[in-house]
């Protein structure tokens, strides 16, 4: 196990921020670190297997809520998102620039092996299950478990 | 075995994620020579891969990039 560990709580599902935590989950797995990255409510958002729209989720009012949020396709920018047309062009401009996008910062962190886990009750409330999230999404757990991983290492939340 | 691997257009964090995952592809004892540009770049690529046990051979400045040899441990 490495001695450099690096936890990241992953609460929001905004473009720029989930930009911002892999850039540091990738940051810091490339430079030796362990890395967790556990996402919670809208952060979720983010790890849906289905990057659109559906209605995926156990029951009415959850169906609709997973619609309206969408997948990683749909996530919004933080500020000036522009009805939804800005995360597209800033990926353009990332592009543009030299910059990994978004799509490259979690494909890094996947190869750098990054631990990418869920939040048991964000995922309760939403009535989705862990068939529901990305394969690479290898464990659903909770607070004590979350704290037994980032133990002894830097935390930080993104909200 | 020689790799060069050319980050001197990229930004952070793709420089260092480049770099590791170059190094995983390689058997011990292979060498990645890898240009870079910038102090960022200069100060913690070296710095990853001694932590990681690999060693650094060369450290040559050129014109407009930075020299980096490193030997996979």
């Amino acid at each position: 196990m490495s001695e450099k560990k690096f936890s990241i709580i992953c609460f929001s599902g905004d473009f720029d921020k989930a930009v911002a935590a892999f850039t540091l989950a990738a940051g810091a797995a490339a430079v030796n670190y362990e890395v967790n990255v556990f996402f919670t409510f809208w952060g979720l958002n983010i790890l849906k297997k289905n990057a659109g729209r559906s209605l995926m989720g156990k029951g009415a009012l959850a169906r609709f809520f997973n619609f309206l949020m969408g997948g990683s396709k749909n996530l919004p920018l933080s500020r000036l998102n522009f009805g939804g047309i800005s995360p597209g062009l800033m990926t353009g401009m990332m592009k543009k620039r030299n910059v990994a996008t978004l799509e490259e910062l979690i494909d890094s962190s996947k190869a750098l092996g990054v631990r990418l886990i869920a939040c048991e009750m964000a995922m309760h409330i939403l009535g989705i299950v862990k068939e529901d999230l990305i394969d690479d999404v290898k464990e659903v757990i909770g607070v004590p478990t979350f704290l037994d991983y980032s133990k002894d290492g830097q935390v930080v939340f993104i909200s | 075995m020689h790799t060069t691997l050319d980050i001197t257009k990229d930004h952070c964090p793709m420089t260092f994620v480049k770099v590791k995952l170059g190094l995983s592809r390689l058997a011990s004892g292979d060498i990645l020579e890898v240009l870079l540009k910038g102090d960022e770049p200069l100060h913690n690529v070296p710095k990853a891969a001694v932590e990681q046990g690999h060693a650094v051979l060369e450290i040559t400045p050129g014109n407009d990039h930075i020299l980096v040899v490193i030997q996979k441990g």
